[in-house]
């Protein structure tokens, strides 16, 4: 079926075409742009995908193993372009399987949209077979969701479900279509894009006298300090803000989701924030007298114990999202709205400076840092390797062009605090739900978001096993993905709460793993075990040079921790270096 | 600790939303997920057709207060929300009371007290009559305490509702939505409770 071309009318023009729910669905994807679906069929979207088996030159399908594994696609596909995941599932046990990818997406402000199958309308209610109600389980972990029952409405609420995901502060979609509606024909009148929703504000009013005031806040200050999240890379304003940096000479430190915004070695650019954040971000969080915070949210993660954090300083909250000006630090000046819009107006009030005697007592507590942690980390003595050494050498080898897509644990902490990135986009994380099981499906959706970027996904050998079986989509797909597993033996993050909170009491973190690289090449994906240094950089060259996906695991420390830390229920000032 | 306690008062929540199935479950779950308790919840057709209103009653601080109505405000089909103390708005409960009929007609006293409290009648059958009373909470629970010893037989009492002193309100503004925007059709599933006959695959 060549439709598409007849299906995009002139909405004034008001012919029509007759087709199904399923073939306008369809229509309107491609319409919105979208290339590629992440997906898994299942009875109740058997007519969705029955209409998709005609759709193959125009709509790239990827079949995951998982559900799961195909929202997590969805994730990565969408962090790495900047554009909407598609996902399909079927109904009840398929939708069931998209929600932890919800919860990730709805607290990482990431766009999808995401179309279930359900069961016929007349159904519903009844306890089918495999009727869930979804839209009710999905409610709080999606910025919207609809159900479909009629094939009328499909354009619409496709139209509406993409201006949703990807407007304001982005978020992830859930449209659930009864069968009936798929297989229903009806009078398609030609699809319009939607860009205005009466009840949706999507970006707050940008207020002129609170820009003037930051400003004067800024230009006033011995110590300011700029903290900046993700919301620098969802409203695409990385020049706009490396502008505003530079301006105004202000240090600048990035939560986890935003590295990457400006390059990691860029000279403003201080460090991580947070919990295993680097040593003076965190302190010196506590002695700056003017806080500016951009597109981030002030996480507990970050802020450690909200009673002591930063009340010496004035705050300026830029942020896109009303609700979270004032959530849990409290602003001395509000800038709501888009930083697109907000910085440049900003960054033409604030005087041109250079904090040197600020700025280099960042480099001090560097200094510090080094010394006591991260010279060991990556220089290790012993024989056995660190998780920081892999990523120091992956950095030699990448230049720090890849993408580093990673799981959640220390190997985590460790990728985010040491790799090298000269790219926007090009850190993919799971930042505040905190999800194992993350990083390969979501290396798989970032390569085909990304496909001239080398995608290297970080994995701890608890966290691969979790979503392990998307070995099989990239063996189907021939996506190519280098994974990187840092085999502790241990579930690391937990052992190290257990060590250093629980006097060692060591409970259910041993965890046996199978020989990775046999699972790899049953998958028919090549692989390589290293345990000694000097295998390192030539398994790393081999990985990087290999022609496809290549699964590298390398054997690391077992009883390794990440400092420094803040305990939790400390200040960020109370940071710890051992 | 304490300070935060006495600063909890009665607050009335006013929110605009398009008439759209499953937006009570989106705002109750901002409620629901803090563990704040929802002391009364009315939900209307406003003035305008295709935009509901919603009173909600908590006890919180402002601070709070002041937090849940911009997570409210920002579900996609909310219009606006506002928020006010007791002292700001007029409000109103409507409660009914369904008494013996025989006792009334022989008790005289209870229609003087009736009449006191401001009550009427709305059905007067031959085994019971009902008497409306709409007031504050005290004024509908003062006649519930003067008609227990007669016997009441059943009692109801609904949701408040507030109308906010302030301003000229939100008629204006909402008009003026409805003038630039019409709202949206709202489907009816025509193929809901029509079985097999239509879908058979
Ligand atoms: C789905 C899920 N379950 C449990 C956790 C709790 N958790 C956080 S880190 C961690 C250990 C991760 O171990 P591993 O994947 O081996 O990585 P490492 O910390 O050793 O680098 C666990 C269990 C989680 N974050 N996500």
């Amino acid at each position: 079926m060549e439709l598409t071309q007849e299906l995009v009318i002139e909405p004034q023009k008001k012919e029509t075409v007759n087709v199904s729910g399923s073939v306008a669905l369809l229509e309107a994807l491609i319409a919105e742009g979208t290339e590629t679906i992440f997906g898994y069929p299942g009875g109740a979207i058997m007519p969705i995908y029955d209409a998709l088996y005609d759709y193959n030159d125009r709509l790239n399908h990827i079949l995951v193993r998982h559900e799961q594994g195909g929202i997590h696609a969805g994730q990565g596909y969408a962090r790495s372009s900047g554009k909407v995941g598609v996902v399909f599932a079927t109904s009840g046990p398929g939708a069931t399987n998209l929600i932890t990818g919800l919860a990730d997406a709805q607290i990482d402000s990431t766009p999808l949209v995401c179309i279930t199958g359900q069961v016929f309308a007349h159904l519903l209610g009844t306890d089918a077979f495999q009727e869930t109600d979804v839209i009710n389980i999905t409610t709080p972990v999606t910025k919207w969701n609809y159900q479909v029952t009629d094939a009328n409405e499909i354009p619409e609420v496709i139209a509406k479900a993409f201006y949703i995901a990807k407007s304001g502060r982005p978020g992830p979609v859930l449209i659930d279509i009864t069968k009936n509606a798929q297989i229903q024909k009806f009078d398609f009148e030609g699809y319009v894009k939607c860009n205005h929703i009466r009840s949706y504000r999507p970006k707050p009013i940008v207020r002129h006298t609170y820009i003037e005031q930051a400003a004067a806040l800024i230009n006033n200050a011995k110590k300011p300090f700029i903290l900046f999240g993700q919301g620098v890379l969802l409203g695409s304003a990385e020049q706009e803000f490396k502008t505003f940096v530079e301006k105004s000479g202000i240090p600048a430190a990035w939560t986890i989701l935003g590295a990457g915004a400006i390059p990691t070695d860029h000279p403003l650019n201080v460090g991580m924030l947070g919990m295993h954040g680097n040593y003076g971000p965190n302190v010196l969080t506590n002695e700056c007298d003017v806080l500016i915070a951009i597109g981030m949210r002030f996480d507990d993660r970050v802020t450690g114990r909200l009673d002591k954090y930063a009340r010496q300083a004035q705050v300026i909250h830029l942020d896109i999202d009303p609700a979270e000006i004032d959530k849990n630090v409290k602003s001395t000046v509000p800038v709501w709205g888009d930083c697109k819009e907000t910085l440049p107006l900003l960054t033409k009030l604030v005087e041109a400076k250079q904090h040197t005697e600020w700025l280099a007592l960042f480099n001090d507590y560097t200094r510090k840092e080094v010394e006591a942690v991260i010279h060991k980390e990556l220089n290790p003595e012993s024989g056995e390797m660190t998780m920081g050494e892999v990523i120091n050498q992956l950095n030699e080898i990448t230049k720090g062009e890849a993408i580093i897509v990673t799981d959640v644990g220390q190997h985590q902490m460790v990728a985010c605090r040491y790799a090298k990135l000269n790219n926007t986009r090009s850190n993919i994380t799971s930042g505040g739900l905190g999800t194992m099981g993350f990083a390969l499906p979501a290396a798989i959706g970032a390569k085909f978001g990304a496909q001239d970027k080398t995608v290297v996904a970080i994995i701890g050998d608890g966290g691969v096993q979790m979503t392990i079986q998307e070995l099989g989509t990239i063996m189907q797909s021939g996506v190519d993905v280098k994974i990187i597993i840092l085999n502790n033996r241990f579930l690391g993050m937990v052992r190290q709460w257990q060590e250093l909170f629980n006097e060692r009491r060591y409970s259910f973190v041993d965890i046996q793993s199978p020989d990775f690289v046999a699972v790899a090449a049953a998958y028919r994906i090549a692989g390589k075990r290293i345990d000694e240094r000097e295998q390192l950089i030539p398994a790393l060259t081999e990985m990087l040079n290999n022609k496809g996906s290549f699964l590298l695991e390398v054997m690391v420390t077992k009883e390794n921790n990440v400092f420094p830390m803040v305990p939790q229920g400390c200040s960020v000032s109370e940071i710890r270096l051992k | 600790m304490s300070e935060q306690l006495t600063d909890k008062q009665e607050y009335n929540i006013t929110v605009y939303t398009e008439n759209q199935i499953g937006l009570l479950n989106r705002i109750a779950i901002i409620f629901t997920r803090r563990k704040i308790n929802i002391d009364s919840l009315n939900t209307s057709p406003s003035e305008i057709e295709s935009i509901h209103r919603f009173n909600i009653v908590i006890t919180e601080s402002e601070d709070v207060v002041r937090k849940l109505c911009r997570q409210i405000e920002k579900q996609v089909e909310v219009l606006k929300v506002y928020y006010h103390t007791n002292a700001d708005v007029i409000w109103q409960e409507l409660a009914l009371y369904k008494v013996s009929t025989d006792i009334i007609a022989e008790k005289v006293s209870v229609e003087r007290l009736l009449r006191e409290n401001g009550a009427r009648a709305v059905v007067i059958r031959k085994d019971y009559t009902v008497f409306e009373t709409t007031g504050h909470r005290e004024e509908t629970d003062q006649l519930i305490k003067i008609l227990q010893p007669f016997g009441l037989i059943e009692f109801v009492r609904s949701a408040r509702v507030a109308i906010i002193k302030d301003s000229e309100g939100f008629n204006s503004k909402l008009r003026e939505f409805e003038r630039l925007e019409p709202g949206e059709d709202v489907y009816e599933n025509e193929y809901l409770n029509k079985g097999e006959k239509v879908f058979t695959m």
